[in-house]
C-alpha cells in the first residue's frame, strides 16, 4: 500500500539513527550493572517461588544475604550453587530458608569451583527458560485451534476490582462482550514495592496485585472463555516498577500474551532511579522477546502531563526510544505495542486533525509495529455525554489509521470504575465506528502538503531536533543527562538519586548471570 | 407550601412566562431571581422532567421492564417513561427512563459546606506562586518513623498523582523533594533547612500504638525547637487514621484525610503561603 503521509525518508533515518546513539551508552551501562531485582528474577527462573510467614519472598532473603556475605557484583547464582554444591542445603528452597535464618554462609568459589557451580546453576535456571518456551509454543497452538480476533484492531478492555475472584467473572464476561485482550490494572503503589506479593490475593486498592498465583488463575480462566468464544483472548500486566524484571520472568511462566513495559516511565513518573530502570528494562524485554510477548509502551503518559500539541514530538522521541531499547533486547516488530493517545484539547480548532496526524505519523513511523492507541482521559470532564462522543471521535481515528490495539474508552472515565453498562456502551461504540468506518483507510488520503501531512512533519522535525539535543549532552550518556536536566515530561531526575537506587550493582569481570547468557544466546540448556 | 404560593414555579407556569413583579433585583441585575422551591427543567418550567440510566440484575423480558418502571415509581418519577431497554449478557438488562420527578427541591435548606479554602487548577496554583512569592514553592515531604508506606505521600507528590490529578512534582513552581520512607525526624529537620522549605508534608499509614500521634508530634516539637518563632514551615501530615480537627492538637497546621487529592493539597498550600501580602502576615 502506498504510504498515506509524504515523509522524507532521510529525516525518518536520521531519526532513527539518532535513537540509536541516544540508546546505545545507555545499553553499555545496562550490561556493566545488575540489580537485586534481576537477581530474583534469575532464581525466580530456577523454580525459587514462596514466602516465609510475614509474607516476605524466599527469593528476596536469599539475594539480600548473598549480597551480606560476599555482594552481588558476581550475580547471585554462582555463589548459591556454590553453596548447593558444598551441602550446605539439599535444595534451592532448604536454603534460602536456611538463610534467612543466617544459618549459611556464602563465598565466591574460585577455579573448578567456580566453573561448576556455574554449570550447576545454568542447568537449574535453563528449566525456567524452557518452561518460557513451552508456554510460547503453548500460546502459538491456541491461537491456531482458536484463532485470532476477526479485526484489526484488537479491542483491550481493562478490568480492576482488587480482587482475583472477582476480576475472573469480570474478565470472562468482557470478553464475551467482545473484548481481545484483558488487562488486569495493578493495585496502586506496586510499582514501588521492592518485592513480588504471593498467592491469590482478594485485597488492592484501584486495582489487583500481579503475583504469580493471580497470573495463573486469571490465564487459566480466559483459556476457557477462549476455547467457548472461539477466539484466543489476550491477557496484559503490568512489567514495571521495582521489580519489573520478575514480574516478566513470572509472565513468562504462565503465558501472559502482553506487558506494558516502557523504558523511561518509571524513571519520570514513579522517581525509580534510572540505571535500576534501563538495567530491568534490558533483563525484562529479554524475556518477553524470548516468552514471544507483545510489549505496551507508555506514551500516553506524556501526553496527561503536558500539552497534547506542544508535546507530541515527545511521543515519537519516546517511541523511537523505545524501539532501539525493545530491538536491542531482541524483541521484532510484531511485539512492538507503541503507544500513543488521543489527549488533544477537543476545544481546540482542528483537534481531531491535529490527532489524525499524530496518529498517521505513528502509523507509518512503524508500518510493522501493532501501534496501541489510547482514549482520552485528560479532556473527559465528567460529562458523560460529551465523553462518549469524544470516544467515538478516539475510535474513529483509530479506524481511519489502522491502528493494531485499542484500549477502548469509558465515557465515566475521571468518575467511576466503570459500570456493566458503560463496558456495554463503550463496546457498542468500538463496534458502530469499526463497522461504519473501519474501510475508510481504503478511501483516506491526506492531500501532499494539506494540514495533516504538514503537521506530521512538522512533528516529525520537532523529534528530530530534540533526538539531537538529547545527543549533544556532555558525558559518558547523553540520554542519562537528558533525563537529569527535565528534558521529559518537566522531571529532573538524577541518575544517582530515586527509589530502588541502593539495588544497583556494578558487575564484577566475572559476573554470571546463566539466565541472560541463555537469552543472549537463545539457548535452551 | 400550596401550589398558589407565589414562590414556587408551578405558579410562575404556564400563564405567566414573566418574573413575578417586585422580584428582588439581583447584584449584576441581568439575573432573573429565583423561586425558593424549584424542580427539574425538561423543556418547560416546572415539568420535573428527569433522565435517569440503570442496570437491573434481571434478564431482558417483560417483567424486567415492569421492574425498571416500578423502580422509577419509587425514585419518585410519576409518569415514568421506559425509552430503552437492552439486555447485558443473560443476566442483566440496561434501562433509560425519562419521567417527571414528584419532588420539589426548596433552595432555603440548601446548605453549602465551604471548604476554608478554594480549590484551584494547577495553573492557577503556578500563576498564584509566581506572582505572589516571586520564587518556586519548596515542599519537602517524608514517611517518617518506621513507617514504609509512601503509598500516600506518593500519590501526593509524584508526578503520576492521583484520582486523575497530577501530583505536586508536576506543578512547574512547586520544588518537590520526596525523601521516602523510614526518614528519621532530624535528616527531616535538616533538609527542611537546607531546601529552605516553606512546607514540609509528613505522611503516616501505621497507627499501631498509636505510632502515628507519636510521629507526628515528636516532628512538629522538633521543627518548633530547630526555627526560630513565626518561621516553622507550614506543618501538613496526611493518612488514613487522623481524627479531624486534632491538627492543632498534634502542633501541626492541617491534616489531610483518606481520598485527598494532590489538587486540593496544591490548593491549600497556595492558600496558606501565597496569599496577597496584606493577608499573609498572619502567618
Amino acid at each position: 500500500m502506498k504510504p498515506l503521509l509524504d515523509l522524507d525518508p532521510v529525516t525518518v533515518r536520521k531519526a532513527r539513527s539518532l535513537a540509536r546513539k541516544a540508546g546505545r551508552p545507555v545499553v553499555k551501562l545496562a550490561q556493566s550493572h545488575t540489580t537485586v531485582s534481576v537477581e530474583r528474577a534469575t532464581l525466580r527462573l530456577a523454580g525459587l517461588a514462596g514466602a516465609d510467614h510475614e509474607r516476605v519472598p524466599w527469593v528476596n532473603h536469599l539475594v539480600d544475604r548473598v549480597r551480606e556475605d560476599v555482594g552481588l557484583e558476581h550475580g547471585v547464582t554462582t555463589p548459591v550453587w556454590d553453596a548447593l554444591r558444598r551441602g550446605e542445603a539439599d535444595d534451592l528452597l532448604t536454603l534460602a530458608q536456611k538463610s534467612a535464618s543466617g544459618s549459611v554462609s556464602f563465598r565466591v568459589p574460585e577455579g573448578n569451583d567456580a566453573t561448576r557451580a556455574r554449570k550447576a546453576a545454568r542447568t537449574a535456571v535453563a528449566r525456567g527458560i524452557r518452561t518460557i518456551d513451552k508456554q510460547r509454543a503453548t500460546r502459538d497452538r491456541l491461537i491456531k485451534r482458536h484463532g485470532d480476533p476477526k479485526q484489526r484492531p484488537w479491542i483491550y478492555l481493562i478490568v480492576a476490582t482488587g480482587d482475583i475472584y472477582e476480576d475472573i467473572p469480570q474478565a470472562q464476561a468482557a470478553a464475551r462482550e467482545g473484548a481481545d485482550i484483558i488487562a488486569v490494572i495493578r493495585s496502586t503503589g506496586q510499582s514501588l514495592l521492592d518485592y513480588v506479593p504471593e498467592g491469590a490475593t482478594r485485597e488492592g486498592y484501584a486495582g489487583t496485585y500481579a503475583t504469580q498465583e493471580n497470573f495463573r488463575l486469571m490465564r487459566a480462566a480466559l483459556d476457557e472463555t477462549s476455547k467457548e468464544l472461539g477466539r484466543y483472548i489476550r491477557l496484559t500486566n503490568y512489567a514495571s516498577g521495582l521489580c519489573m524484571p520478575e514480574i516478566a520472568a513470572l509472565a513468562g511462566l504462565e503465558r501472559l500474551d502482553m506487558m506494558l513495559n516502557d523504558s523511561m516511565y518509571g524513571i519520570l513518573f514513579r522517581d525509580i532511579n534510572p540505571i535500576r530502570t534501563f538495567v530491568d528494562q534490558r533483563f525484562s524485554r529479554q524475556v518477553h522477546a524470548r516468552a514471544g510477548i507483545i510489549i505496551n509502551t507508555g506514551e500516553d503518559n506524556y501526553l496527561t502531563t503536558a500539552d497534547a500539541v506542544e508535546a507530541a514530538h515527545t511521543v515519537t522521541v519516546s517511541q523511537l526510544l523505545n524501539e532501539y531499547f525493545a530491538k536491542e533486547a531482541g524483541l521484532e516488530d510484531w511485539q512492538l505495542g507503541l503507544g500513543h493517545a488521543f489527549e488533544i484539547n477537543p476545544e481546540i480548532p482542528d483537534s481531531f486533525r491535529m490527532e489524525l496526524a499524530h496518529a498517521l505519523l505513528a502509523r507509518q513511523l512503524f508500518p510493522d509495529a501493532p501501534l496501541k492507541w489510547m482514549p482520552p482521559t485528560k479532556h473527559m470532564t465528567g460529562d458523560v455525554f460529551r465523553g462518549y462522543l469524544l470516544d467515538g471521535f478516539f475510535n474513529l481515528v483509530g479506524a481511519m489509521t489502522g491502528q493494531g490495539i485499542l484500549l477502548v474508552g469509558m465515557m465515566t472515565e475521571a468518575v467511576v470504575t466503570p459500570f456493566l453498562s458503560d463496558r456495554d456502551l463503550a463496546l457498542q461504540n468500538v463496534r458502530y465506528v469499526l463497522g461504519a468506518a473501519g474501510g475508510l483507510t481504503e478511501d483516506f488520503h491526506p492531500p501532499r502538503d494539506g494540514f495533516i501531512q504538514t503537521r506530521a512533519r512538522q512533528v516529525l522535525g520537532e523529534a528530530v531536533d530534540l533526538l539531537d539535543a538529547i545527543t549533544s549532552e556532555p558525558g559518558k550518556a547523553p540520554l542519562l543527562e537528558a533525563i537529569g536536566d527535565g528534558t521529559f515530561g518537566l522531571m529532573k531526575r538524577p541518575a544517582d538519586a530515586g527509589k530502588g537506587l541502593d539495588g544497583v550493582v556494578e558487575r564484577a569481570p566475572e559476573y554470571d548471570n546463566p539466565a541472560i547468557t541463555m537469552l543472549e544466546e537463545g539457548a535452551t540448556k | 407550601m400550596t401550589p398558589q404560593d407565589p414562590r414556587t414555579t408551578d405558579s410562575a407556569m404556564p400563564l405567566d412566562p414573566m418574573p413575578a413583579k417586585g422580584a428582588k433585583e439581583s447584584g449584576g441585575g441581568a439575573r432573573k431571581a429565583t423561586p425558593d422551591i424549584i424542580r427539574p427543567y425538561g423543556d418547560t418550567t416546572g415539568d420535573g422532567m428527569v433522565q435517569v440510566s440503570f442496570t437491573l440484575p434481571v434478564p431482558h423480558d417483560k417483567r424486567a421492564e415492569g421492574a425498571a418502571l416500578q423502580l422509577a415509581a419509587k425514585m419518585g418519577l410519576e409518569p415514568a417513561l421506559l425509552v430503552h431497554a437492552k439486555a447485558m449478557g443473560p443476566d442483566f438488562t440496561f434501562f433509560v427512563v425519562y419521567g417527571s420527578a414528584k419532588h420539589l427541591v426548596d433552595l432555603r435548606e440548601v446548605k453549602v459546606v465551604e471548604r476554608e479554602f478554594p480549590l484551584l487548577t494547577p495553573k492557577d496554583v503556578n500563576a498564584a506562586i509566581k506572582s505572589r512569592m516571586r520564587r518556586k514553592l519548596v515542599v519537602v515531604g517524608a514517611c517518617i518513623g518506621t513507617d514504609a508506606h509512601t503509598v500516600g505521600i506518593d500519590a501526593i507528590l509524584n508526578i503520576k498523582g492521583f484520582a486523575g490529578e497530577k501530583g505536586l512534582e508536576y506543578y512547574r513552581e512547586i520544588k518537590v523533594v520526596n525523601l521516602g520512607a523510614q526518614v528519621l525526624v532530624p535528616d527531616l529537620v535538616e533538609r527542611a533547612r537546607a531546601e529552605k522549605a516553606d512546607a514540609v508534608m509528613v505522611s503516616q499509614v501505621v497507627t499501631q500504638r498509636d505510632a502515628h500521634i507519636h510521629n507526628t508530634t515528636a516532628m512538629s516539637a522538633a521543627f518548633r525547637e530547630a526555627y526560630p518563632a513565626g518561621q516553622v514551615p507550614l506543618l501538613v501530615v496526611g493518612g488514613p487514621r487522623f481524627e479531624e480537627g486534632s491538627a492543632p492538637k498534634l502542633g501541626v497546621d492541617r491534616i489531610f484525610g483518606r481520598g485527598t487529592t494532590p489538587g486540593e493539597v496544591a490548593s491549600y498550600l497556595v492558600h496558606e503561603l501565597a496569599q496577597p501580602k496584606a493577608t499573609q502576615e498572619k502567618r
